[in-house]
């Protein structure tokens, strides 16, 4: 049988006056029903394959050598006007944000019919039935009723959902999947990607699944390219890759992904309470209603959420999006209102006069998730580590540079690098930038959500291995949040497992990840792709119902879970029979 | 429903916000209407009749009552000097300021808007330079300045059009063109703006990967979505078109309320004044509401609620 796609020393170059190549000599051959993953980190060049493959190039990239053929039709050169009957009917992509993805003005509806009208002769009566058809075949439930519905109704992993029914309706010969569930939820990934393996068997088209997560990759790849700086690392049979890697690149790539269950246990000794949250609320109203009354519905974000977190200790909170641990980051740096008490070093941060709460912000800092967003581009980096000092009024101007100096050499940074801009630095730097502004008020906590998620993992496995020995050297606490069940695994000492506002399972990282007890935490661990080919778990593409929502009438709180201690501090949430099985 | 009766209820406070403020604005004015009705020779004491006559030295919220009572029924009061019902006055012009304000909107939409997307779509090229600086041009230019000149250019040198005044079509061109250039200019950059913010989402990328036409993909996929803030545009414009309404009118003689307005402050014709002003935050607030109305039909993420 003929290969569905092939890729021969495609090279793609940016630029006319000076050239630069993006992706160079890149060859492979994709079969029928077989699944090719591209993976590499960011800029490594494996998007810009993929919409070369579409001809969807940004205009200032071209293909300058090689070709791609997808079955006998040559796709390199061809004309626009012959190269859109192709796009989406014999070779379709799905993109990474689903959320963003489909347009916001149009329904559901219009949005496959139009698919399917582009290139099948077909009436509206008939591309509404096939519409409906291909949401039943990715399995959404009520799918002539989602027709009328615009994307904002639904979910992301809903959304995602209907980007591959849109895909998939026209029966291509070659789909890309381009980070098809980076921004999703693990357990909605596991669903996503199993839903994909599927029909891929089920329709026999060619895969290529483009990403940068080592797990995914174990879990669903037939065969594996490993990209790097838009070169080819080296390419292979995905078990063979993962057992025997021939390039260094791609032995680095491996030893940096997090793995559960790998990380060194030691008891947790009892310490100090640096942070200690008690009965914590943060609700919000939907909405406004006129001046303020008549508002009906309610965010019940965190519900009555209780942890400590001591001296020298990493607490992570983990759990789904939507399931209030950013809230949680938020309260505590007095970003919204709450109910309940934050305690920081016996001080309550709810009855602190002026003086007092200016103490306690430089006892509690925070690193955020978005590096790129997080750094003021019009400041130096030297002036933003500096500016927690200049707003707490610390030191003299040469003390202050001195300092930072000093911080920019703990964070594996040069000293002489302080007088430039946050653009001059890569996504790795600039997390490091975010952590020395974070030490530089010497903190007694850091809050740091989501901090390592938008980072390559080899870098991230550095930044982490930094908060580490910082944590060492300054003795500081973290309360770590994620929803990257490996990384969670990797750094902390206890961790407590969060869903709809409140703690579900709490405990040291050996009791909650080896001997979980809770359902939902169970549920979470399982989804986690498991970056070993020899241990795939993904089977059959199980429909969990819509996600349960936080949102509920004003005067309707959730009821409280009652957290039981099961021994030595691991405390699990009592389960009623419903909930398990939800 | 509720919604749109809960915008109604808030324009109207606005309103009498607005009755507010004008009538303190020209309580506060050093210019007195009474000098002006007696005239120069009139004595002391004819003066002091006639203002106690028109209830000018009560004291001022008295005034106000008595003012905003008698609005409320529909009575803008009475000039002094033209010695008419204001209510009348304005009745009698306003057609001809819509129709003057409806072919304006045509004119700064239809150009605005073509001349904007066709920036977005060549955007980097001799074309969009070109467009742009049209638009800059047209963004500076003060009105009077445009209708003198197209009245000197299209009317006098050229005689296509009349030199002014109203009753034909050919009346009306100058004019609209006049009243829309500044907004065309705004309009076109607006939309220019919008259109390559809206062509770079990822929607449209999907919508170019399922294989569909370029014509299909800006008209159905690009357009609705470019126009959004271009209609909320639209409702604050009409005010920045009553100020355009004084000038234009009185350049082309179009009897309108603009042209009213003008004469007014020109003979500190306060009721007149006032009547005028009240008019034209009537039709800001109308403007904003039918924007505010239209927005939800297009875009299904705003709801009107309740």
């Amino acid at each position: 049988m003929p290969p569905a796609l092939v890729a021969e020393g495609l090279t793609l170059t940016v630029g006319r006056e000076r050239p630069r190549q993006l992706v160079s000599g890149l060859s492979f051959a994709l079969a029928k029903g077989e699944t090719l993953c591209l993976a590499g980190e960011s800029g490594s060049g494996k998007s810009l394959t993929a919409l070369a493959v579409m001809g969807l190039l940004p205009r200032a990239v071209r293909v300058t050598g090689g070709r791609i053929t997808l079955g006998d039709t040559e796709l390199t050169g061809l004309p626009e006007a012959a190269m859109r009957p192709i796009r989406g009917d014999r070779v379709a992509m799905i993109f990474q944000e689903p959320m963003t993805s489909l347009n916001p003005v149009l329904t559901i509806g219009r949005q496959l019919t139009e698919a399917i009208r582009a290139h099948r002769p077909v009436g509206r009566a008939e591309a509404r039935r096939a519409a409906i058809a291909a949401l039943d075949a990715v399995r959404i439930p009520e799918a002539a009723r989602r027709l009328e519905q615009h994307p904002h109704e639904l979910s992301g992993g809903m959304r995602q959902r209907v980007m591959i029914a849109m895909a998939l309706a026209l029966r291509p010969d070659v789909l890309i999947a381009d980070e098809p569930t980076t921004a999703l939820d693990v357990t909605v990934q596991r669903e996503v990607l199993a839903l994909l393996a599927d029909l891929k068997d089920e329709i026999g088209m060619g895969l290529v699944l483009i990403t940068h997560d080592m797990g995914v990759v174990a879990e669903v790849a037939d065969r594996v390219l490993v990209m790097r700086a838009g070169r080819q690392v080296e390419e292979g049979p995905v078990a063979e890759i993962f057992a025997r890697p021939a390039a260094d690149y791609t032995r680095a790539l491996l030893a940096a992904v997090p793995r559960m269950g790998t990380a060194a246990r030691a008891d947790a000794p009892k310490r100090r309470p640096v942070l200690a949250a008690t009965d914590l609320c943060v609700r919000y109203d939907l909405d406004s209603g006129v001046m303020g009354m008549g508002s009906r519905r309610r965010v019940f974000a965190v519900e009555g959420v209780s942890f400590e977190v001591g001296e020298r200790e990493t607490l992570s909170l983990v759990g789904e999006s939507g399931c209030g641990k950013s809230t949680i980051a938020r309260a505590l740096a007095g970003l919204v209102p709450y109910s309940g008490d934050i305690v920081v070093d016996g001080r309550n941060a709810a009855n602190l006069d002026r003086a007092g709460t200016m103490a306690l912000r430089r006892d509690v800092q925070m690193i955020f998730q978005d590096p790129f967003a997080s750094l003021d581009p019009r400041m130096k980096v030297g002036d933003l580590v500096a500016e927690p000092l200049t707003i707490h009024a610390l030191g003299s101007r040469a003390e202050r540079r001195e300092r930072v100096a000093d911080l920019f050499a703990r964070v594996g940074l040069s000293p002489d690098q302080m007088d430039r801009y946050p653009h001059e630095f890569s996504g790795g730097q600039r997390q490091r930038i975010c952590i020395a502004r974070a030490l530089a008020l010497r903190p007694k906590l850091i809050v740091a959500d989501e901090s390592v998620s938008a980072l390559d993992v080899s870098v991230q496995a550095r930044v982490l291995e930094l908060l580490k020995e910082l944590q060492e050297a300054f003795g500081i606490a973290y309360l770590f949040i994620s929803h990257d069940m490996a990384v969670v695994d990797q750094i902390s000492d206890r961790v407590a497992v969060m869903r709809l506002g409140q703690i579900v399972e709490m405990g040291t990282a050996a009791q909650v990840f080896d001997d979980p007890r809770h359902s939902y935490t169970r549920r979470l661990i399982e989804a986690v792709p498991i970056p070993d080919p020899s241990r795939r778990t993904f089977t059959g593409a199980r429909l969990a119902g819509e996600i349960a929502s936080p949102v509920r009438a004003r005067h309707d709180p959730p009821p409280r879970l009652l957290l039981r201690n099961v021994g030595g501090g691991h405390w699990v949430a009592e389960e009623s029979e419903a909930m398990a099985a939800a | 429903m509720a919604y749109i009766a809960k915008r109604l209820l808030f324009s109207a406070l606005i309103l009498v916000g607005v009755s507010f403020i004008t009538f303190a604005l020209l309580y506060l004015l050093p210019a007195d209407p009474v000098r002006q009705i007696a005239g120069r020779s009139a004595t002391a004491q004819t003066v002091e009749n006639i203002r106690h006559q028109l209830g000018l030295d009560q004291p001022f919220f008295v005034q106000y009552a008595r003012y905003f009572w008698s609005l409320v029924q529909g009575d803008l009061g009475r000039s002094y000097v033209q010695r008419a019902e204001v209510s009348s006055l304005i009745a009698a012009r306003l057609p001809a300021s819509l129709l003057l304000m409806a072919a304006g909107i045509v004119v700064e939409l239809v150009f605005g808007l073509t001349l904007g997307i066709v920036a977005a779509l060549r955007r980097g090229t001799a074309t969009d330079q070109a467009l742009m600086i049209t638009s800059f041009t047209a963004v500076s230019a003060p009105q009077f300045v445009v209708g003198l000149l197209l009245l000197y250019v299209f009317a006098v040198e050229l005689g296509w059009f009349p030199i002014g005044g109203y009753g034909t079509f050919a009346h009306l061109v100058l004019p609209a063109v006049t009243l829309g250039v500044l907004g065309m200019g705004w309009y076109s950059r607006m939309m220019r703006s919008s259109m390559i913010e809206v062509l770079r989402q990822d929607y449209i990328r999907t919508a170019r990967a399922k294989g569909l036409p370029r014509l299909t993909i800006f008209v159905r996929h690009a357009m609705p979505n470019a126009i959004l803030p271009i209609i909320a545009m639209i409702g604050i414009d009409i005010g920045l078109f009553m100020s355009g309404i004084v000038v234009v009118e009185s350049v082309f003689g179009w009897p309108g309320i603009g042209q009213l307005a003008w004469q007014a402050i020109q003979r500190v014709d306060i009721p007149i004044i006032m009547g005028v002003t009240l008019v034209s935050a009537c039709a800001i607030v109308l403007g904003n509401l039918l924007a505010d109305l239209v927005t939800p039909l297009i875009d299904p993420r705003i709801k009107l609620r309740d």
